[in-house]
């Protein structure tokens, strides 16, 4: 027992959760931005695979990762107007959209990669981003050796907590958005547009998405698979409501179920005698738990989920 | 002739099945306050949400010093200098007084907020008109007084000539509301132009010039008003002659079928709202509580429905003491009825038919269901029955309660509830939104309860009302009942003191 | 006052017929628009759009044979559309049908291997409702940390089908108990008196879908029918007046929520019955989410449903012999469901475009008039 907690509990750990954590920072803080502004999005799983699989053509075409990157985020920012437009210009109900667009993006990478390679699962594998060791912080004790290993996306993402933190909270753009999530008749006589405010939180959104499902083709694995995403985007949504929809909660929470898949697969690895099933059953069992135990009652943005009617 | 500073003509705005403003023709003048008076539903509001730019006219013009203007949203408006204070405040909560009053026009330092100029700011334009605030307390924490100070700051720091307020006495105390008054006089002397969106005849009377009545959507009359009377007004008001008095009987009391002592609770924020509340309601008689909103009545509503638990104290209903946690339903199991303050949300289901919200409460009933299955003909009988009953306005027992007026909602709501055949009928704002005619119906079915020998605990804003029909006159303030008066003895004054707190009264 | 009650008795008629037809092409409306998108899809992939659309309706009605896949098809998606429409109708939101599905159709094909030799009709009923029961207990969790704790059901039912979906694989797993010597990842075989046989000739059809609308119906009648449909409903649409009204909320949303299980639990179970006979890793290719489109485009109202799971059945069957001829992808099949949940759920409607057009007729009609009268002045 205690040669497992040996070999677990060694610097590789931490590395892991950082990789498993980093599509979960982005997909919850991007989950954030869509609510904050009143709109539920359930999309983020499908958001982050059109992201995956625009990160990973193009990635393939072009032998240019970054370029991947982009175009992922791109298609994401695509996923993020249709669920915007559907939610506030028609007001269609917000968790059936977004169920709507996981529906989508399930079934377009695999109708083009039928096109493409006649054998619908996955891409050859595409050019990546490697990670990279940053001098200076890789020096600091302890968690230094984590800087030593890192993703530039990772560190792209860490960036945007860091900036989403200031914007929602120090500049005119962060308070209208939390503004509007809470009363938007009142955003609306202060004679700005709340449609406005709305459709660009929701396209942050998809863009964040895109970014966090481009790291997944292009930096953690080479190549995309079909629903690589298993189920990541709901955990991002679960780290969002367990970090009461702040960007430092999220990143908080976010690393707390990155660690959970790490743990997962470094047990597999380590070849503890537990059924791979089980654990893999871990990241989800814990955010039950997360969510059942430690979050208490969620106060919703009060204006969420309810569309904004002028007459 | 002097241009007025703001024209309409001609303004027509329809809602489905509702010709709401019928080609209004209206103009103000510089520095004047004019009142828009008109019953519920004659299109005030309406008419002052196409100003501002919330709702967009079908037809019509609007002119701002002789010029034709178009106004498609409140950024319009604003830009103009008009500003519109509404009877729910357009506040944000969970921000402070300086981050609501920046929202819109944020003061920015290097591209990020500056708080210090928004303190500033917010604290300047204070000082200039003379309404004092905080800056840094969260709105949800301040007074209503004190959040609509800071709406009407909001609107002239905005750059408002010309003020709209709606319904604004509707909160305050009749002591705050010379408050208010004094203000606008202020602002009319610096040169702008006050409409008063009211129902109440005495404010027209008190403080503005002159006074335009509104009915079914059109404009019925523009008066000087210090040359109409009341009467007159009101009479354009309903459009035939009001006789604002009820006639009780005297009747005789016998037991105490609701006992409430030394009560209290927290609302949802966790803070105290009810501080040792005590109060009876007799059978036979209409207990009236009197009160700015804010002052725990809401919360008391909530207490004895059940969805809020109290901390501490008695409930007493037909002489059954209800435990501290209790379902709705065993409140009605005690005989209880219930008209909820807002219908929409607590007492009607808009997508229900009629003869389901009728339901509502009896599906267990067993003229109604039998073990699982509901019987669909006794429903319907029931229904018809009631609605002729109760002159409920509905094309057909199957029409969708949300498609009926607010007025013969309520209809369903009293129907229903007093179809209980209640001991206590519980009564929240129960004319709230309604017409003339629907008020009158609902003041007679109250004392046909109470002539049955049912109590009666009313619960309103409106002191016309707690005057008209209670035979006790009780006031919270502050969570608890501090005054109680008998009819006789109480006068609008006195009552007026003990709301603000200013007073208390027991009764020996 | 535009008064409603003056119009004459016909005009009031005519209306509501409109209405109602209007409803009913919504539906149809949204199907029709999905399908010209996709075939603008299947046209830029560069797969012939005619050959296409017409080996999908062969593939799903040309033959008896295509006729009883497509009915074979749509039976678990009638009972997961049913499972979405009695829990969405009280309140919950219920994307967990997945799971629950998987958990009813594992506890199906246990009980179909433990008796030799019951009569069909009998053991038929016990696996059936052993996967009702399954499915009930699967959903039972998440709705009492919602009404006990307040944590929204959405995330839970995910996690619990990522969770069912591991559990089940390691039942049927070489460490699993439930494998039992099979050399796949599989339970053995039920027994033979649990499988359904084929009603017609050259035809796969069997009684499955007819007993799901049998169950369809006495969904519509607990729902619209009983004391406890009522109360459901009223909370689906209003909690708090529901709650102020006396209704127990909470009881209500566990009943419907368990309801809601025990339908996706019953469709695994049959899926064992009628298709395949017995367990397997990979059991469901993703009817619970297929079962929130179904129901959507049913309105939520089991007649609709009944309708619109035997549309998607077809569709899915006709897609796989689309597939071999004109090789257009079968996820587009996906495609075309989301499609189809983004114009039902955006209301976009013909009978609201008619009547805004007829509206913005009218106003021009009265803005002429206002002229005209003004014409003196200017």
């Amino acid at each position: 027992m205690i040669q497992i907690i040996l070999q677990i509990a060694t610097v590789n750990i931490l590395i892991a959760t950082l990789g498993m954590a980093t599509p979960l920072i982005l997909g919850s803080i991007s989950g954030m931005y869509s609510e904050l502004s009143g709109i539920i999005n359930l999309g983020i799983e499908g958001m982050m695979i059109m992201g995956a699989f625009g990160a990973g053509i193009i990635s393939l075409a072009t032998g240019n990762p970054w370029l991947g990157v982009l175009f992922g985020i791109f298609l994401g920012g695509c996923m993020g107007l249709i669920h915007a437009l559907l939610c506030i210009k028609f007001r269609a109900n917000q968790s059936v959209v977004g169920v709507g667009i996981n529906i989508l993006a399930g079934g377009i990478p695999a109708v083009m990669l039928q096109y493409y390679w006649g054998n619908p699962g996955r891409t050859p594998q595409v050019a990546s981003i490697k990670n990279i060791s940053i001098p200076l912080l890789n020096k600091i004790p302890a968690i230094g050796a984590v800087f030593g290993d890192i993703n530039p996306l990772t560190l792209i993402a860490l960036f945007i907590v860091a900036g989403s933190h200031l914007l929602i909270y120090y500049t005119p753009f962060g308070l209208r958005v939390r503004a509007v999530g809470h009363h938007p008749k009142a955003v609306d006589t202060s004679g700005k547009n709340v449609f406005f405010i709305r459709y660009v939180s929701v396209i942050i959104s998809g863009l964040l998405a895109g970014l966090g499902g481009s790291y997944l083709s292009v930096a953690q694995l080479s190549m995309f698979v079909n629903e690589m995403t298993a189920g990541r985007g709901f955990i991002a949504l679960a780290a969002m409501i367990f970090g009461k929809r702040t960007p430092l909660g999220c990143f908080g929470a976010a690393l707390l179920f990155g660690f959970a898949d790490a743990l997962q697969m470094t047990l597999q690895a380590v070849g503890v005698p537990i059924a791979s099933d089980f654990l893999l059953m871990i990241p989800y069992v814990l955010t039950m738990i997360a969510l059942a135990g430690f979050v208490g009652k969620t106060v919703d943005p009060v204006a969420l989920g309810k569309p904004y009617v002028k007459s | 002739m002097r241009e007025p500073i703001l024209r309409l003509e001609n303004i027509t705005k329809v809602f489905p099945g509702v010709l709401a403003n019928d080609q209004v023709n209206l103009e103000v003048q510089e520095g004047e306050i004019l009142a828009l008076l008109g019953e519920n539903g004659a299109g005030k509001s309406t008419l002052m949400n196409v100003l501002f730019g919330l709702y967009t006219k079908d037809d019509g013009a609007i002119y701002f010093r002789g010029e034709k203007v178009n106004i498609t949203c409140p950024k319009d408006a604003i830009k103009l200098g008009i500003g519109m204070v509404h009877q729910h405040f357009m506040l944000i909560d969970n921000l402070t007084v300086a981050e609501n009053f920046i929202l819109g026009s944020e003061p920015t330092e290097r591209g990020l907020l500056s708080l210090k100029q928004a303190k500033k700011i917010v604290n300047q334009c204070s000082k200039e008109y003379g309404l004092s605030i905080n800056s840094d307390s969260l709105v949800a924490d301040i007074s209503v007084g004190e959040q609509q100070r800071l709406e009407i700051l909001k609107s002239l720091h905005r750059g408002a000539k010309i003020l709209i307020l709606d319904e604004p006495t509707a909160v305050l105390t009749p002591q705050k509301v010379e408050e208010l008054y004094k203000v606008l006089r202020d602002l009319k002397s610096k040169g702008h132009s006050i409409i008063l969106i009211t129902h109440k005849l005495k404010e027209i009377k008190d403080i503005s010039d002159r006074v335009a009545v509104m009915r079914s959507g059109k404009v019925v009359g523009v008066h000087e008003t210090a040359t109409v009377t009341a009467e007159e007004l009101a009479e354009l008001m309903v459009g035939r002659p009001v006789v604002l008095e009820v006639t009780k009987e005297r009747q005789k009391t016998g037991e105490r079928i609701l006992e409430v002592n030394n009560l209290h609770a927290k609302d949802y924020r966790n803070l105290t709202a009810l501080n040792g509340c005590s109060l009876h309601v007799k059978s036979g008689e209409i207990v009236g509580i009197a009160g700015v909103d804010g002052n725990g009545q809401s919360e008391l509503l909530q207490v004895l429905s059940g969805f809020i638990v109290r901390d501490e104290g008695e409930i007493i209903i037909n002489n059954r003491n209800l435990p501290r946690k209790f379902a709705q339903k065993e409140v009605y199991d005690c005989g209880v009825g219930h008209i909820p303050e807002d219908r929409m949300r607590m007492g009607i289901i808009a997508d229900f038919t009629v003869e389901e919200n009728l339901l509502l409460g009896f599906e267990n009933d067993e003229r109604y269901s039998s073990r699982y299955f509901l019987k669909k003909d006794a429903i319907h009988n029931r229904a018809v029955n009631l609605i002729k009953e109760f002159d409920i306005r509905t094309p057909s027992p199957l029409t969708e309660g949300g498609k009926l007026s607010g007025g013969n909602q309520q209809k369903v709501i009293l129907a229903r509830e007093i179809s209980k055949n209640p001991n206590l009928l519980i009564a929240a704002q129960p004319t709230r939104g309604l017409d003339v005619s629907a008020i009158e119906f609902v003041y007679q079915q109250l004392l046909e309860q109470r002539k049955e020998g049912k109590g009666i605990l009313l619960i309103s804003f409106e002191l016309d009302e707690i005057f008209a029909l209670s035979d006790r006159i009780l006031v919270i303030y502050g969570g608890e009942i501090i005054a109680e008066f008998t009819r006789s003895e109480a006068t609008v004054k006195e009552v007026g003191l003990c709301m603000a707190g200013v007073r208390r009264k027991s009764n020996d | 006052m535009i008064n409603k009650e003056k119009q004459p008795l016909y005009h009031k008629f005519r209306n509501s017929l409109i209405q109602s037809v209007g409803k009913m092409a919504d539906p149809i409306i949204a199907i029709i628009m999905a399908l010209l998108v996709g075939s603008i899809i299947i046209a830029i992939t560069g797969d012939d759009v005619l050959l296409a659309i017409t080996s999908l309706v062969l593939g799903a009605f040309g033959n008896m044979r295509s006729l009883g896949q497509s009915f074979l098809a749509a039976t678990p998606i009638l009972f997961t559309g049913l499972a979405f429409a009695v829990a969405y109708r009280s309140g919950i939101f219920n994307i967990g049908a997945e799971g629950q599905f998987l958990v009813g159709a594992i506890a199906g094909a246990y009980v179909g291997t433990l008796f030799i030799g019951l009569p069909s009709y009998l053991y038929i009923t016990m696996v059936l409702l052993a996967g009702a029961i399954f499915g009930a207990l699967w959903a039972f969790l998440p709705a009492i940390l919602k009404i006990k704790l307040g944590v929204h059901e959405v995330i839970n039912v995910i996690m619990l089908n990522k969770i069912a979906l591991y559990f089940t694989n390691w039942l049927v797993s070489s460490s699993g108990p439930f494998r039992m010597g099979s050399t796949l990842p599989a339970t053995p075989f039920v027994c033979p008196s649990v499988r359904f046989q084929p009603i017609f000739p050259n035809s796969p059809m069997n009684v499955g879908y007819f007993i799901g609308m049998v169950i369809a119906y006495v969904i519509y009648l607990i729902m619209w029918k009983t004391k406890g449909g009522f109360q459901m409903r009223a909370v689906g649409h209003n909690l708090y007046a529901a709650k102020f009204s006396g209704i127990y909320a909470e009881r209500s949303m566990v009943k419907a929520f368990m309801l809601s299980g025990a339908l996706a639990g019953i469709g695994g179970a049959m899926e064992i019955c009628s298709v395949f006979g017995r367990f397997y890793a990979g059991f469901s290719p993703g009817y619970g989410f297929e079962g929130i489109a179904v129901s959507l485009l049913g309105n939520n109202h089991p007649a609709g449903i009944i309708i619109s799971s035997i549309l998607f059945g077809a569709l899915k069957t006709g897609a796989m012999r689309m597939q071999i001829l004109a090789g257009t992808n079968v996820n587009l099949v996906k495609v075309l469901q989301a499609l189809i949940i983004f114009f039902v759920a955006s209301r976009w409607s013909l009978v609201k475009v008619i009547s805004n057009y007829k509206e913005k007729k009218r106003r021009l009609k009265t803005s002429d008039s206002s002229l005209s009268k003004e014409g003196g002045n200017k």
